[in-house]
C-alpha cells in the first residue's frame, strides 16, 4: 500500500540466473487461468517446444546454448573461482572433430534459460489503441485484458513493442498476462512465481524489486559475473519502465528481447498536436481566404 | 437497481464523471472485473496432499468446490518444498481431473480384437476366479524336496507410486496366497541403492535429508540428472550455492543441471567407478583423509583374514571366484578370524557358502555363535589403529586404488587430468571437521551391471573424508517416484518382507529360528533383535493364530529358491511358467529393459491385469504394439485375457508417501474417485475379500495363510478400506491394542505386532505423526515436526558421527548432536541415531550381546560392528571392494584387468536379449557409439502420468535424440530431421536435436561420441514415440538384479526406421553384420 491507501504498483522480477530451465511458470499459468493447450510442435530449438509468447502462452521459457564460459550463469556469489574465462568469438576451428574434447573445455559452454512474460509496461500501447475499454490499468499498476469486453478488433496486437499481445484463433480475442489479477487482488502470488522451484520469478512490490535487483546485480558483479544486466527496469525507457522486468545474462537479442522497445503510441500526443495544428492553420487559411475575399 | 445505479455503471459516463477521463483505468472497469475472485476463495475446503510424482514429495493444496477439485498448488507450510512445484506437480490438477482419465473397466476376451465393458464388481469376481484358478494349477508344495508352498504362476509389479499402505497390502495378500513374484519399480529404479548404501552404513535409505543440502560446502551430483528430474528439490542445492558452495555436475551429457553448475564435468558413460576410485586414490595417497573419524568410526584399522585376494593380485576377480558358475565364496572376505553379517545386501550369502560346503547349519562357523568376534576386533587386537598393518583395511584399500590414478581416468573417462584435480580439490577442501560435502546420485548410477558397487565408491570415499552423519554431508539418494522408498520399505519386493527382513528361502530355514540364524543374525547393533521384528511381523499378519508353539505361523511364508526379480518373471512369462500377471501403475511395455522381452512375455500369459489412469502401452499391445505392426504378433492369435481398472488419484484416496527424505507424508483424500477408478487398497482389499469368501470352509492346507490372514479392516466411504487402520497395523501395537511408539517396544514372544517394524513410531501415542503439518517457517531447518521419517524421526542417519569420539561436535560449524553430560543424554538440533542415554566412554563387557555390544564410539548402529564399511567383508555377491569393470555394451578394453566386465553379472542368453560383441573384435564396430538414457523435467518416468497430460506434452512432444555435431557430421543427421538407432534388440526412431551439449571424448586415444535418449516415450497417449527401452538388454547386477540402461552401444543412421516387418529385417541385418550369436557378449 503507499501512503494514499492505494495498491503499490506490483510486478515481476525474473532473475534468470537462477532459472532451471523447468516451465513450472508455463504450466502453472496454464493450469491456473485455463489456458489452453496450443498444439505439440517439435521446434528443435534446444529445449523450447513453446516458441514464443502469445494468446495460449503467458509465460515462455527460451534456452539459448552458447559457447561461454559456464561460470556466467552462477547462482552464488561466493565462487571460489575468479572471472570469466575466455570467450569462443565463433572463428573457425582448425582441429579434427573431436580432437579438442569436451572435457578440454570444460567449462566453457552455457545453457541460458529465461521466463519471459508480459512486462506491464507503464505506458502501454495495447491500451492506449484499445477503442473498447477491454484493456485498462489495474489500481496494481498491471494491464489486463478484459475478456468479457473484448470483441476482437486485434489493435492491440501490433501495437506491443514486445510482441506478447495475441489474438486466440478460436474466438478472435486478445490474451495476455494478466499478473494473475484475480490472485493478486486477494493477497495471493500470481501463478507462475508461486510455482518457481528456485525463485527465479519474484513477485511484488515493483519498488522493492528494483532495489532487490540492483542489490543482485551489484553481487554479481563483484562476483565475476561482468555480463549480468537488467532488462526493463529503467523508468526512462522507451516504454517508461517495465511492471515485469528481468536479470539477463547477455544482451536482450540473445533471448529474443528488443533491445530498445518504445512505446508505439509514444508519438500519438505530437502526432495529434501536430495535427491540431495542422488543421488549425487549415482553418486559419480557410478563413483567412473569405477575410481576404471581403476586403 | 435504481436507475441512477443503472446510470452509473455505463463506462461513458463514468468516464466522463469520474478520475479517468482517459477511460484505461477504473472507467473501463468491467462489472465481471469488478467481482472477480481467485477460485480457490471459492472453495469448500483445502485438502492437505503431496505431490504424486518424483520422490522430493512436494507439499500440495487442494481446492475442492461442491466436490469436485477446482485448483492444485504448492503448500508454503511444507519444509520440503516451500510452495513450489515443478511442471508436473503444477499439471496435476490436469492429470487428476483431465479427459485423459478413463473410468470404465475393460475387458479384452482371449483372442479378442478390441475391448468390452465390463462392470466393476464382474470384472473383481473374474480376477478373483482366476487367481485362484491358476493357483490351484501352479502350486508347487515342494520344490527338489524342500517345501515352499508357493505358485510361480502369478505375479505381480508396481508400487513405486502408491500409497505405503497399498503397498502394505500387495505384499500382504499375495504373500498369503503364495506369490512370490511381488516386484516394483523400486526394482528397475534404486534396488542398487539399498545394497550399496545398506552394505556401507547399515541402511538402505539416504543418510541426509533433502534441506539439509543447504548446508554443504561442495555437492557433487553425479550419475543424477537432478535439477530436471528434481526440481522443486534442487532448490536447496541453489540455497547451498548462494551461500558459497561449490557445485559439481559429472555427467556425460550437459543438462540443465549442469547449466546452474560451477563446474561440468563430462564422462563416459559407464566409468564412474573408475573417476571415483582415483579420486579415493588421491585422498589416500595424498593423505586428505579425515584421520580421527576414518579411525573411530570406518572399518579401516580392522585386520582382513590373510586368505583374501585382490583383484590387483587376480587380474579382476577377488579371492573365491568359481569360474563355473561365476559367483564368489565370500568366505576369505571376512575379517580376520571372524564372518560378519551384512545388514543389508544379500543376507544369505554366507550360508550359501556354509551350505556348498556341506557344513552342518548347527555347527557351523555362523557370525551369531562367532558374534564375541565382534568384541574380540576391538578387544583381542584384531585391529591397527596405526593404520600400517598390510592386512588392515585401510592399506588394502590403498592397494586396491593404487592404479586409478589420474592418467587413467583421462585414458578411461575421457576426462582431462586438470579437469579431475579440480574435482579432487573441492571435494577435499570442502570436507572436514568445518567443512562438509554431500554426493548426489539417482539412477545414472543404479543402473548398471556394477550398480551397488557405483554407490559403495561413493560411501567410501564419503567414509574417507568424513562427510556421513554430518550436516552438509552424507550421500542423496534421489528417489523418482512418489513412494519408491516407501516401496522398498514396506516391500512389494520378491526377496524381502517389511523392514528389509529377508524373505525366506527354501534350504534350512524352514522354522523361525533357522531363518533368523540363517540371514546373518549378528550379535552386535540393531539387527540381532531380527527376531522381534520378524514375530512381529507374523503377528500382525496372522493375528491370534500365530503363536509361539505354531512358531508364529513362519510357515505360512512361501519360501524362495532363486531370483524372481522382474526379468525373471518376464523370462518365466516366455516360457510360460507365469500365467497371471498384475500390472500396478508399472508399465513395463515402455518402461522396462528389452521392452520387446516384455511384450512376447506378456503374449504368453493367460490373463493380465492393468491398473493404471490410461490405457497405457502395457494394457493395449495385443492390439496395436509393435510386433503387432511387424506382423510377429496377431491378435486373433493372443490368448491373453486383459482387465483394465481405472485407477484413483493421489487426491481420491489417503495414505502416506515416503519420500527420498525417508519422510512419511500423509496425504488426504480431497474427493471420491467418480465411475469405477477405486484406489489401489480397495482393489487388494476387496480382491482379498472375495477370494478369503470362495474358500471359507477350505481344508486344504495351502489356503490356511489365507483364511488366517488378519484382513478386518473398517471400511469408509465407497467402501474404501481405512488407509488409518493399515498405517496403525504397520506402525504396530502391544497386547492390549495401545500404539507402540518405536520399534525398541517390539518383542518376540509374540505380545507386540508390528507390520513393519522400521516404521514403527509413525503411530506413537496414537497420534498419525505422518500426517503432522506444523509449517516449516515455524521451526528450525530440521523441521523435525512436519511428517516424520523412519527411523524414529531422525532425519540424518548416523548422526553420531557429526560430534567426535568423545561427543562433541567437530566444530560449531558442523554441529549436530551431542552428548550433554549434564543431562546424560544426546542433545542437538536433530533426533539422535544412537541410544539416547548411551555414553560416548560407554565400552562393552567382554561378551556383550546385541545393542550393548555397541559402544558409545559407534556411530553405525547398524553394523555388526558398529563401523562403516569401507572393506565390506559380507553382503555383496561382487565384491568386497568396488572395481571399475565395463559395460555389458561397450566400445572399449578395460585397461587395468584381464576380466573386462563384472565377472558375476547376470545374463539371460536368449533370442529375444542378445548382447553386443567384445569390444576387441571387428564387429564390434557394427554399434560403435555410447548410448545413455535419462528423464527430462516435463515428463515422467515411462509417461503414464505425462505423456496424457496435454500441458506437459507439449512442452516436449516428442521423443528425441541428443547428438553432438560431429556425430551429426559423420552420420549425415540433420537437425530437426530422424534417426534410426539400432542396437542387436531393436531399432527405434527419434527426432534428432544436434547440440554443442553433447560433445565427443577422448578415450584410449580415439574419439568416442555419447548419444541421450530421454526415455519417456511409446506408441500410446497424446504425445507418442518410440521407447528407449527398446534398444536396451537385460544384464544385471549381480546383487540386485538391476539392468545396465545407462551405458550400452548402439548404431545411429538418418532417417525413420522401417515400417513393418522391415524393421525386424534391420535388426537382424545388423545382428548378421556383427556376427552375434547367443554366446556374444557372455564373456566373463
Amino acid at each position: 500500500m503507499t501512503a494514499d491507501g492505494q495498491p503499490s504498483r506490483k510486478g515481476f522480477f525474473t532473475d534468470t540466473s537462477v532459472c532451471i530451465g523447468c516451465k513450472a511458470c508455463e504450466v502453472a499459468c496454464k493450469e491456473w487461468n485455463m489456458v489452453p493447450e496450443d498444439g505439440l510442435d517439435f521446434l528443435a530449438s534446444s529445449f523450447d517446444n513453446s516458441g514464443r509468447l502469445g494468446a495460449d502462452t503467458w509465460r515462455h521459457v527460451a534456452f539459448i546454448e552458447q559457447r561461454e564460459p559456464l561460470g556466467h550463469q552462477d547462482a552464488g556469489v561466493g565462487r571460489p573461482e575468479g572471472g570469466p574465462g575466455p570467450v569462443d568469438v565463433g572463428m573457425p576451428s582448425f582441429e579434427l572433430p573431436g580432437q579438442r574434447s569436451a572435457a578440454d573445455g570444460a567449462g566453457d559452454f552455457r545453457w541460458l534459460m529465461s521466463s519471459d512474460v508480459c512486462k506491464h509496461c507503464t505506458s502501454a500501447a495495447c491500451l492506449d489503441v484499445c477503442p473498447t475499454g477491454a484493456i485498462f490499468r489495474t489500481e496494481f499498476d498491471t494491464v489486463v485484458v478484459q475478456e468479457d469486453i473484448c470483441n476482437g478488433c486485434g489493435y492491440c496486437v501490433p501495437a506491443c513493442p514486445y510482441g506478447v499481445i495475441d489474438r486466440r484463433e478460436v474466438d478472435g480475442r486478445a490474451w495476455k498476462c494478466t499478473l494473475c489479477y484475480d490472485r493478486i487482488g486477494e493477497g495471493l502470488e500470481p501463478a507462475c512465481a508461486k510455482a518457481c522451484p528456485t525463485d527465479s520469478i519474484q513477485f511484488g512490490d515493483l519498488d522493492e524489486l528494483r532495489e532487490r535487483a540492483d542489490r543482485r546485480v551489484r553481487d554479481l558483479h563483484g562476483a565475476g559475473v561482468s555480463s549480468a544486466r537488467l532488462y526493463g527496469e529503467d523508468p526512462d525507457d522507451g516504454v517508461d519502465g517495465a511492471g515485469a522486468f528481468f536479470l539477463l545474462l547477455d544482451e536482450p537479442e540473445v533471448y529474443g528481447l528488443p533491445p530498445d522497445p518504445v512505446v508505439t503510441t509514444r508519438d500519438l500526443p505530437s502526432m495529434w498536436r501536430h495535427a491540431g495544428t495542422a488543421a488549425l492553420v487549415l482553418l486559419a487559411g480557410a478563413a483567412s481566404a473569405f477575410v481576404g475575399r471581403r476586403s | 437497481m435504481s436507475m441512477w445505479t443503472w446510470l452509473r455503471s455505463w463506462p461513458v459516463l463514468r468516464q466522463v464523471a469520474g478520475d479517468d477521463p482517459m477511460g484505461l483505468g477504473s472507467a473501463v472497469k468491467s462489472e465481471r472485473s469488478d467481482r472477480l475472485l481467485p477460485r480457490t476463495a471459492e472453495a469448500d475446503r483445502v485438502v492437505k496432499s503431496v505431490c504424486p510424482y518424483c520422490a522430493v514429495g512436494c507439499g500440495q493444496n487442494v481446492y475442492v468446490r461442491d466436490e469436485q477439485v477446482i485448483q492444485i498448488e504448492g503448500d508454503p507450510d511444507s519444509p520440503i518444498s516451500r510452495g513450489r512445484l515443478c511442471p508436473k506437480g503444477s499439471a496435476s490438477l490436469q492429470l487428476t481431473t483431465g479427459s485423459a482419465r478413463r473410468d470404465k473397466v475393460l475387458y479384452r476376451p482371449a483372442y479378442g480384437t478390441d475391448w468390452e465393458e465390463l462392470d466393476l464388481d464382474t470384472a473383481m469376481n473374474m480376477v478373483a476366479d482366476r487367481v485362484l484358478r491358476t493357483r490351484e494349477q501352479t502350486w508347487e508344495q515342494e520344490h527338489e524336496g524342500q517345501r515352499v508352498a508357493r505358485t510361480l504362476g502369478i505375479a505381480s509389479l508396481g508400487g513405486a507410486t502408491l500409497d505405503n499402505e497399498e503397498n502394505y497390502l500387495i505384499k500382504k495378500l499375495f504373500t498369503a496366497l503364495g506369490v512370490i513374484q511381488v516386484e516394483n519399480q523400486a526394482r528397475v529404479c534404486h534396488s542398487s541403492t539399498v545394497a550399496g548404501l545398506g552394505t556401507s552404513f547399515g541402511r538402505g535409505g539416504a543418510t541426509m535429508f533433502l534441506q539439509d543440502l543447504q548446508n554443504s560446502d561442495c555437492i557433487v551430483i553425479e550419475g543424477s540428472n537432478f535439477a530436471e528430474a528434481h526440481p522443486v528439490g534442487f532448490q536447496w542445492v541453489m540455497e547451498a550455492k548462494a551461500r558459497g558452495a561449490v557445485v559439481i555436475h559429472v555427467d556425460p551429457r550437459f543438462s540443465r543441471t549442469s547449466a546452474l553448475a560451477d563446474l561440468h564435468v563430462p564422462i563416459r558413460a559407464g566409468t564412474d567407478i573408475a573417476f571415483l576410485g582415483a579420486i579415493i586414490n588421491h585422498v589416500l595417497t595424498e593423505e586428505k583423509y579425515f584421520r580421527d573419524y576414518v579411525l573411530n568410526y570406518t572399518n579401516a584399522a580392522t585386520l582382513v583374514g590373510e586368505d583374501f585376494r585382490d583383484t590387483e593380485d587376480l587380474d579382476g576377480v577377488f579371492s573365491g571366484f568359481s569360474e563355473r558358475d561365476h559367483t564368489y565364496d565370500v568366505t576369505s572376505w571376512s575379517y580376520e578370524g571372524v564372518e560378519v553379517a551384512a545388514a543389508a545386501g544379500d543376507r544369505n550369502q554366507l550360508h550359501r557358502t556354509r551350505k556348498e560346503e556341506g557344513q552342518d547349519i548347527g555347527h557351523a562357523g555362523r557370525p551369531e555363535q562367532q558374534g564375541s568376534g565382534g568384541a574380540v576386533i576391538r578387544d583381542g587386537g584384531k585391529e591397527d589403529r596405526t593404520l600400517t598393518d598390510p592386512r588392515c583395511v585401510f592399506q588394502i584399500l590403498k592397494r586396491h586404488y593404487a592404479r586409478y590414478t589420474p592418467e587413467l581416468v583421462e585414458e578411461v573417462c575421457g576426462i582431462p587430468r586438470d579437469v579431475f584435480a579440480r574435482v579432487c580439490d573441492h571435494l577435499t577442501e570442502n570436507s572436514g571437521p568445518d567443512r562438509t560435502s554431500a554426493f548426489c546420485y539417482a539412477v545414472g548410477w543404479t543402473q548398471h551391471t556394477v550398480g551397488s558397487q557405483y554407490i559403495r565408491t561413493a560411501s567410501i570415499l564419503q567414509l574417507l573424508l568424513g562427510n556421513i552423519g554430518r550436516p552438509g554431508g552424507g550421500i542423496q539418494a534421489l528417489r523418482g517416484h512418489a513412494s519408491i522408498q516407501g516401496s522398498s520399505d514396506v516391500p512389494t519386493l520378491f526377496d524381502l518382507l517389511p523392514g528389509y527382513l529377508p524373505m525366506p528361502h527354501a534350504h534350512e530355514e524352514q522354522d523361525l529360528d533357522g531363518y533368523v540364524r540363517a540371514a546373518g543374525y549378528p550379535h552386535k547393533g540393531f539387527w540381532s533383535n531380527m527376531r522381534s521384528y520378524t514375530v512381529s511381523l507374523l503377528k500382525a499378519w496372522w493375528g491370534e493364530h500365530a503363536t509361539a508353539e505354531n512358531d508364529f505361523r513362519f510357515d505360512h511364508l512361501p519360501r524362495l529358491t532363486r531370483s524372481h526379480s522382474t526379468y525373471d518373471t518376464v523370462m518365466a512369462q516366455i516360457e510360460g511358467v507365469c500365467k497371471g500377471y498384475f500390472l500396478m501403475g508399472e508399465n513395463p511395455a515402455v518402461g522396462s529393459a528389452n521392452s520387446r522381452a516384455q511384450r512376447f512375455g506378456m503374449a504368453e500369459l493367460d490373463w493380465l491385469v492393468v491398473r493404471d489412469f490410461s490405457l497405457i502401452e502395457s494394457a493395449t499391445w495385443w492390439k496395436d504394439g509393435p510386433e503387432i505392426e511387424s506382423q510377429e504378433m496377431r491378435t486373433e492369435d493372443i490368448g491373453t485375457e486383459v482387465f483394465f481398472f481405472p485407477a484413483a488419484a493421489h487426491t481420491e484416496k489417503s495414505g502416506t508417501f515416503t519420500n527420498t527424505n525417508r519422510t512419511l507424508q500423509w496425504h488426504d483424500r480431497a474427493v471420491v474417485p467418480s465411475g469405477d477408478r477405486r484406489s489401489d487398497l480397495w482393489f487388494m482389499y476387496h480382491l482379498g475379500r472375495l477370494i478369503r469368501e470362495r474358500l471359507q470352509g477350505s481344508q486344504d492346507p495351502k489356503d490356511r495363510p489365507l483364511l488366517e490372514l488378519t484382513w478386518d479392516y473398517p471400511l469408509e466411504e465407497g467402501e474404501e478400506p481405512s488407509a488409518d487402520a493399515v498405517l496403525r497395523e504397520i506402525n504396530g501395537h502391544d497386547a492390549k491394542g495401545r500404539p507402540l511408539s518405536g520399534y525398541t517396544e517390539l518383542r518376540d514372544d509374540g505380545s507386540t505386532s508390528c507390520g513393519c517394524w522400521i516404521y514403527c513410531g509413525v503411530f506413537k501415542d496414537g497420534v498419525n505423526q505422518s500426517a503432522r503439518k506444523k509449517p516449516g517457517g515455524e521451526q528450525d531447518w530440521i523441521a523435525a515436526e512436519w511428517a516424520w521419517s523412519w527411523p524414529d524421526n531422525r532425519r540424518v542417519l548416523y548422526n553420531r558421527a557429526s560430534a567426535d569420539p568423545e561427543g562433541r561436535p567437530w566444530s560449531e560449524r558442523k554441529a549436530l548432536v551431542w552428548w550433554d553430560e549434564d543431562s546424560g543424554r544426546w542433545s542437538g538440533y536433530d533426533v539422535a541415531d544412537f541410544e539416547p542415554d548411551k555414553a560416548p566412554t560407554y565400552r562393552p563387557r567382554d561378551g556383550a550381546k546385541g545393542v550393548e555390544a555397541l559402544s558409545g564410539v559407534d556411530p553405525f548402529i547398524m553394523q555388526a560392528d558398529g563401523k562403516g564399511w569401507l572393506f565390506a567383508p559380507a553382503g555383496l555377491n561382487d565384491g568386497p571392494m568396488p572395481t571399475h569393470y565395463e559395460p555389458q555394451d561397450t566400445p572399449f578394453t578395460n585397461p587395468l584387468y584381464g576380466h573386462q566386465r563384472n565377472p558375476t553379472r547376470l545374463l539371460y542368453q536368449h533370442e529375444l536379449n542378445r548382447y553386443h560383441p567384445r569390444p576387441d573384435t571387428p564387429e564390434a564396430d557394427v554399434y560403435p557409439y555410447v548410448v545413455t538414457t535419462y528423464r527430462l523435467t516435463e515428463h515422467f518416468t515411462a509417461g503414464g502420468m505425462s505423456r496424457w497430460t496435454p500441458y506437459l506434452s507439449e512442452l516436449q512432444p516428442e521423443f528425441f535424440c541428443e547428438v553432438g555435431p560431429e556425430l551429426a557430421q559423420e552420420r549425415g543427421l540433420e537437425h530437426g530431421g530422424w534417426a534410426t538407432i539400432v542396437t542387436a534388440r531393436n531399432a527405434i526412431e527419434a527426432r534428432v536435436l544436434v547440440t554443442d551439449r553433447m560433445r565427443p571424448l577422448r578415450v584410449q586415444g580415439r574419439v568416442v561420441h555419447q548419444i541421450g535418449l530421454p526415455y519417456h516415450w511409446g506408441p500410446n497417449g497424446y504425445s507418442t514415440g518410440d521407447a528407449a527401452n527398446e534398444l536396451m538388454s537385460m544384464a544385471l547386477d549381480p546383487n540386485v538384479h538391476i539392468q545396465e540402461v545407462k551405458a550400452l552401444t548402439a548404431d545411429i543412421r538418418p532417417g525413420r526406421r522401417p515400417r513393418g516387418p522391415e524393421r525386424v529385417a534391420l535388426v537382424e541385418e545388423y545382428r548378421n553384420r556383427a556376427l552375434i550369436t547367443e554366446r556374444t557378449g557372455t564373456e566373463r
